[in-house]
């Protein structure tokens, strides 16, 4: 029930997308999410939606799988594109009783709705085709230069690492842990709210004492093996980059500039 | 009084890359008072195959049927059929929550909705059933013993009164004295109750002595079926999937190798040590 899931989850397979550098990766995601912000226009996101569905298809993950990390933001989604639909001023398209939806209103919302569909997407492509300790050691390369203003670089990216690292084992162990509780006759669902949150105990104390104790555990192991934090700490396979990773950087480059001309200098052309 | 399963498949994450077929067309009679050990090493299906027996798991295809009655039917009710089919999950202690022991082993009997007084006097005699000392009653389960904690884990499931107790590994990182009590425990407790057992583990050593029916898994396939005595005369086969007959086997087996003519068929020391006493009075 739990394995539903899929922020922050891997897909294993074989893909140009799998084998790029991690910091290619987060740096192409951060360009793309910049992207969908530099332009607002349609063509401008026929673009975004091209470079996409090529990324999607060249990392063989099935496009399931990005639909289904959509279903945690619905919510969310569906509240902006309301709030915009019905709250933007501008020319009135439809008037029923006192909610007009406007032209402007029309056009913001969908875009928000596109822009926020393709942020998620985008995100869950780089987290779906990259590990999680390749992804902390992109992080900790890229957040290196920060080390000259005595931010703690290797610790945030060890510390993120073993949070990633811990999401699927708890998320095994509160499957664990309530299967067994369903079988003492615990009910998960049915009662009202009060009901619903008392019934979460049987599930949340366990649940909380097992994490401590993997927390421990895992500290003493650390311990054992002598560890003491980054510094000269060196690794065992060393990101560098191939040609591959300078392809890509190219191709997001040009991605870029096409998207800033297509969606901030054309436009301001033609009305110019 | 019977739980039956026919031809039963599942599949783990059937739309990934990579499928695992956990139970592949497993068909199985589990009848009333029964003393199942259902044996395979790590990964061979035998957790996912107890998870169908209370319903916990829904077969990707076939049925599942408790008193004759289809337990995926829509309207049967699978809380009833968790309280009749008790289910003690792998390290059972991991899911203790309440502040003392005894209001631990009440979570049980409470959900099913019974009176205060009915819950109690379930609980005592669920914690009486796997020797847990009273004076122990009140106290944190955090504070217990593995062993102890074990107890109290599978009283908790006891004072549901179930019809059918699965044990998932009961004697799982215990020490070898740990192991023999929960293990004694359960036998006696089978004696006093008449309930039917099945015990889930990965040791032939564990059950040989007490289970009269060994059921084996290998890779989701019911792989022997029958009396301990006819499985582990397999135990060629048996080793080759990364099991091992009790060490008396290969004792037996050894003998009769270098020519004393002994029954191979004796699966626990007792058996032995009465079957090659009978051979050397023989002999003399």
């Amino acid at each position: 029930m739990l394995r539903d899931i899929t922020l922050g989850q891997y897909y294993q397979s074989d893909s140009v997308i799998h084998k790029l550098d991690p910091r290619v990766k987060l740096i192409t995601t951060m360009v793309f999410i910049i992207s969908l912000f530099v332009v607002d226009n349609f063509i401008g996101y026929l673009i975004a939606a091209l470079f996409l569905t090529m990324v999607i298809k060249l990392s063989k993950v099935p496009f399931k799988f990005m639909v289904k990390g959509m279903k945690s933001i619905m919510i969310l989604l569906m509240i902006t594109v309301v709030f915009n639909l019905f709250l933007t001023p501008g020319e009135p398209l439809i008037s029923v009783w006192k909610l007009t939806i406007t032209k402007e209103g029309l056009r913001t919302a969908v875009l928000m709705a596109v822009r926020l569909t393709f942020l998620i997407i985008g995100s869950s492509v780089m987290t779906l085709t990259t590990t999680p300790n390749n992804l902390t050691d992109g992080l900790e390369k890229l957040m290196k230069p920060l080390k000259v203003l005595h931010v703690p670089v290797h610790e945030v990216a060890m510390m993120m690492s073993i949070a990633l690292r811990f999401i699927p084992i708890l998320l095994e162990e509160t499957d664990k842990i309530m299967k067994a509780q369903i079988a003492r006759g615990a009910d998960f669902e049915s009662g009202n709210l009060i009901k619903k949150a008392k019934s979460l105990v049987p599930l949340l104390v366990p649940l909380f004492i097992s994490a401590f104790r993997r927390a421990n555990d895992l500290a003493m192991a650390m311990e054992a093996r002598c560890y003491r934090g980054g510094d000269q700490r060196t690794k065992m396979k060393p990101l560098q980059y191939k040609k591959r990773d300078v392809l890509a950087y190219t191709t997001v480059a040009a991605y870029l500039v096409v998207c800033i001309v297509v969606g901030r200098i054309l436009p301001g052309m033609f009305s110019a | 009084m019977s739980i039956i399963l026919n031809h039963v498949n599942y599949i783990y994450d059937g739309d990934t890359e990579i499928p695992v077929k956990a139970l592949d067309n497993v068909s199985l009679t589990i009848n009333d008072g029964e003393f199942i050990g259902l044996i395979g090493h790590t990964g061979s299906g035998k957790s996912t195959l107890v998870q169908h027996l209370n319903g916990l798991m829904k077969p990707t295809s076939g049925g599942v049927y408790y008193n004759g009655a289809d337990i995926h039917d829509e309207d049967y009710d699978l809380k009833t059929l968790r309280s009749k089919v008790g289910l003690v999950f792998q390290y059972p202690e991991h899911q203790l929550f309440e502040v003392d022991v005894f209001s631990d082993v009440c979570f049980g009997p409470k959900n099913l909705g019974l009176p205060k007084k009915e819950v109690e006097l379930r609980a005592f005699e669920a914690l009486r059933l796997v020797g847990f000392p009273e004076e122990y009653f009140y106290q944190s389960p955090f504070e217990l013993s593995g062993g102890q904690k074990r107890r109290v884990a599978i009283a908790g499931v006891l004072a549901m009164k179930p019809d059918v107790l699965i044990l998932d590994e009961p004697t799982a990182g215990l020490d070898p004295k740990g192991r023999d009590e929960i293990l004694d425990q359960i036998q006696k407790l089978r004696e006093e109750t008449n309930m039917t057992v099945v015990l889930v583990s990965h040791s032939m050593e564990d059950v040989a002595k007490y289970v009269g029916r060994i059921i084996v898994m290998n890779h989701g396939k019911v792989m022997f079926d029958d009396t301990p005595k006819k499985v582990f005369k397999h135990y060629k086969e048996l080793e080759e999937v990364g099991l091992a007959a009790p060490q008396v086997t290969y004792i037996m087996h050894a003998l009769k190798e270098h020519g004393f003519a002994v029954d191979t068929d004796a699966t626990t020391i007792a058996e032995a040590k009465e079957e090659i006493l009978r051979y050397f009075n023989l002999t003399k």
